[in-house]
């Protein structure tokens, strides 16, 4: 799936500082970023943030087994209490998730459910630019890890995404993250190094446009330098348009699969990179039909690389700083509709993993009955997790990148 | 600039990528001459037959259904890529500029018939009076679909449509309020489409009637007065020269003089072809020429034209690889990734697309002999000048120039590399 965000509307229509757009549009070399750990403080967190695209149904993935009004409310998505994946006695995982849920059995997994924001919209791209640019009110230019870098001193390698083209969420008022390309590089074996090269070398003549073009081709020569011992690359991906489920709008997501982003993210750390944030992203959960398998088959292309990915981190000293937090747009409604799927809805649970991380389960479950138009009402603010993110993870000042936001999570860190 | 280099900017910007003989043509006629001409009105072509493949059952089960959609789909794809390069005048440049414009996906809307119909609906008003042409597109099956029309009824609003219509449509971010995105909606609700029949229409049941205050007027406002309001609006205009510039002109945003002069040719009768005249005119549009980078589309579509390569005589595969070509380069027509249309600029100019650039360069070779013939007819001396002529590059840098020098006595491998020169990614 193809699929680029609203945000870069945004980016290209000067919504976003035209410096933002340059800095974004200046691709790093994955070089730039394995060689640049001599800046890194000790000790210092990092995040890796996986958003999920389409709107993940979060009842059918942290499952309210124990309240009869869950089975009720879906006959025939609902997962029966013998198959879900015990957490406690009333919330289980799902199936699809036997690394994460073993992960939780590590003690290094924080569910925080019901995580929302008021007024909840049911647009992929505008819950997905709220969640991205961390307000629920206004559109805005900037995300919020972009404001974080804007304050951490710019530096765009700070902040990097293995999408080809920047997501919001990068995107500051004065600075942006660097988008970072990855994968194999299948080039005709006339294309030589020296031809790249070449190619890239800047002229007198060019205008920004041309040495930004030619520009290209030195990246090129450098990520390719690097990406010899890339081990197993990932198929190119043909999509078509059956293969998004009946009902799913474009949403967004545009990167290579999620392993293949999870081992850019884990060359990157053990080599020690400046990097403190990355963002990576899966699509592919806007299941308004025939969803069960559809979804549990989703968790599972995100369970995999994700458990891997942990364990990676596990074995690495420097891995021991990473905090990985899953979010989506959206969960979806709680009863499920005429097409076996569910539509757009609201609040739903956010993954905060990590060896930093106290493990268990967090914030209000939301009822099941008491709901908003049959949406669930949120209990947490995304903000509130956000803000525990910067400041205990990025060393930031919350209240400067969430407009004077207070809440916190503060009760998940060991 | 010479007056080749005057009439190849013009042409590069307005159409699908000039030929060597086309811009010729031009220096004869005149800039003048070529632009009215390239703008003058134009019959819509033929359409595609979407009727391929035995009609379904009723019982059909879902994977024929899968199957036929997919069929009529890549015929339609087909169709306007051959469209579009057999175009020579700005008429499939601007339905393209619309359907970016509009941005609806194929992906929602599931139906290649409409589609088709919306890109009707960009060929016969998009070249006219704004007024008119949103009054239709607020009637756009397609569209509805794509932005939940559908679900807007008076019991439940639903606002994507209003919205996205205000911020991404006409006025853009910050000349209207959340308030007018709820009057709005409530305006809308109600057009539902047939899918059957391809059609919308309004069902009084589910419209809410009562008065709502909308940009300013209040009373009881319909879908047609709704449009008016909007192109009556003091930011629609200015809104629409800053998209056709950001597409037609430079990566960098018009300044207030540009803009009032495209302000003032849209003039009271709204008339997006004056605009776009204006705009080539404009005594600022000589200084874009190579500031602006090619869409993946455009890159594609251009290379097809300037080769030579008659897409009437593709057969399928071959089509499909250059659709593929546009898929890798992260642009494929009906399918924009999200209501906010595709990016502009330096966010095409990644690595990757540089990479499939250059893997791309020797297919479009292959399926074109006869510009390998041409260049194998110049003196090898005369190659590159010859390369620039076919490519309608205005000069190589002399960057690029070194590269290719070494490959001119191999035309074949000389046209492959001129085009994933960096000149050739801008124009």
């Amino acid at each position: 799936m193809d699929l680029l965000t609203r945000r870069k509307f945004l980016l290209a229509s000067g919504v976003t500082g035209a410096a933002a757009l340059v800095a974004g549009g200046t691709a790093y070399g994955l070089a730039d970023i394995l060689g640049s750990g001599d800046d890194r403080p000790e000790g210092a967190g990092t995040l890796v943030l996986i958003t999920l695209y389409g709107g993940n149904d979060g009842l059918n993935t942290v499952i309210p087994y124990g309240d009869d009004a869950y089975a009720k409310a879906r006959p025939t998505l609902a997962y029966p209490p013998d198959q879900v994946l015990r957490l406690d006695d009333g919330f289980g995982l799902n199936p699809g998730l036997a690394g994460l849920h073993k992960l939780y059995g590590a003690d290094r997994v924080a569910v925080v459910r019901g995580v929302g924001y008021p007024k909840p919209d049911h647009s992929h791209f505008r819950s997905m630019d709220i969640w991205q640019t961390a307000d629920p009110v206004r559109p805005q230019p900037t995300g919020w890890i972009g404001r974080w870098l804007d304050t951490a001193g710019g530096d765009p390698r700070l902040a990097i995404s293995f999408e080809p083209v920047l997501p919001p969420l990068l995107a500051g008022a004065t600075s942006a993250g660097a988008t970072v390309p990855g994968g194999a590089l299948k080039l005709p074996k006339s294309v030589t190094p020296q031809l790249l090269k070449a190619f890239g070398t800047a002229s007198a003549q060019d205008t920004a446009a041309l040495a930004r073009a030619a520009g290209c081709f030195t990246d090129l020569s450098r990520v390719q330098d690097l990406m010899d011992d890339v081990a197993e690359s990932a198929p190119d991906e043909t999509p078509d348009d059956n293969a998004e489920e009946p009902g799913a709008t474009a949403t967004g997501g545009a990167a290579g699969p999620l392993q293949q982003q999870l081992d850019q993210v884990a060359r990157c750390v053990e080599a020690g990179a400046v990097t403190r944030v990355y963002s990576v992203s899966l699509g592919g959960f806007d299941l308004h039909a025939d969803e069960k398998g559809a979804q549990q088959g989703q968790l599972e292309r995100l369970d995999k690389p994700l458990a891997a990915f942990m364990d990676r981190m596990t074995r690495s000293e420097k891995g021991k700083d990473v905090v990985v937090a899953i979010y989506s747009e959206f969960g979806r409604r709680v009863a499920a509709n005429a097409s076996d799927g569910t539509d757009h809805g609201t609040a739903s649970s956010v993954f905060l993993i990590g060896n930093r991380i106290r493990g268990g389960l967090y914030g209000e479950a939301p009822s099941l009955t008491d709901l908003d138009n049959g949406d669930l009402r949120y209990t947490t603010d995304f903000r509130d997790v956000y803000a525990s993110l910067l400041r205990t993870v990025l060393d930031g000042e919350p209240d400067r990148v969430l407009a004077g936001w207070k809440g916190e999570l503060d009760d998940v860190w060991k | 600039m010479t007056d080749r280099q005057t009439v190849s900017h013009v042409l590069r910007r307005l159409t699908f990528g000039p030929t060597a003989t086309e811009v010729d043509k031009a220096g004869e006629t005149g800039a003048a001459a070529t632009i009215s001409a390239a703008l003058a009105h134009r019959t819509a072509p033929p359409g595609p037959d979407l009727s391929t493949g035995p009609p379904l059952a009723q019982d059909a089960d879902r994977d024929a259904r899968r199957e036929a959609r997919a069929q009529q789909n890549a015929e339609l794809d087909r169709w306007w890529l051959r469209q579009m390069a057999a175009d020579g005048t700005a008429g499939e440049k601007l339905t393209f500029f619309w359907h970016g414009h509009w941005a609806t996906s194929i992906q929602k809307v599931k139906s290649a018939a409409l589609m088709y119909r919306q890109q009707q609906t960009f060929r016969r008003y998009g070249t006219g009076d704004t007024g008119p042409f949103i009054r239709a597109m607020l009637r756009d099956p397609a569209l509805i679909l794509w932005l939940d029309g559908q679900q807007n009824t008076a019991r439940a609003p639903n606002e994507n449509l209003a919205r996205e219509l205000m911020e991404l449509f006409t006025l853009g971010v910050g000349h209207y309020t959340e308030e007018d995105v709820r009057a709005g909606a409530r305006v809308l609700t109600g057009w539902t489409v047939d899918r059957g029949a391809g059609t919308s229409r309004l069902m009084p049941k589910r419209h809410d009637q009562s008065p709502v205050t909308l940009l300013g007027t209040t009373g009881v406002i319909d879908l047609d007065g709704y449009a008016d309001l909007l192109v009556r609006h003091r930011a629609h205009a200015p809104f629409l020269a800053a998209r056709l510039w950001l597409r037609y002109g430079s990566g960098a945003p018009p300044s207030a003089a540009v803009v009032e002069r495209l302000v003032t040719a849209f003039g009271p009768g709204r008339d997006v072809t004056a605009m776009l005249h204006a705009l080539v005119l404009d005594p600022e549009f000589p200084a874009t020429n190579g500031q602006l980078v090619k869409q993946p589309v455009e890159w594609v579509v251009s290379a097809v034209r300037q080769l030579g390569i008659d897409a009437g005589k593709l057969d399928d595969k071959q089509l499909k690889q250059l659709s593929a070509m546009m898929r890798a380069l992260g642009q494929v027509p009906f399918r924009p990734p999200s209501v906010g249309g595709w990016p502009a600029g330096a966010a095409w100019l990644t690595t990757a697309s540089a990479q499939v650039r250059l893997r791309s360069a020797p297919n479009l070779v292959t399926l074109a002999p006869g510009a390998v013939a041409t260049l194998e007819q110049a003196a090898r001396p005369d190659r590159l000048d010859a390369l620039a002529r076919l490519l309608v590059i205005d000069r190589w840098t002399d960057r690029t120039a070194a590269v290719l020098a070494p490959a001119a006595q191999d035309p074949k491998k000389l046209i492959t590399l001129g085009l994933a020169t960096p000149e050739y990614a801008v124009h």
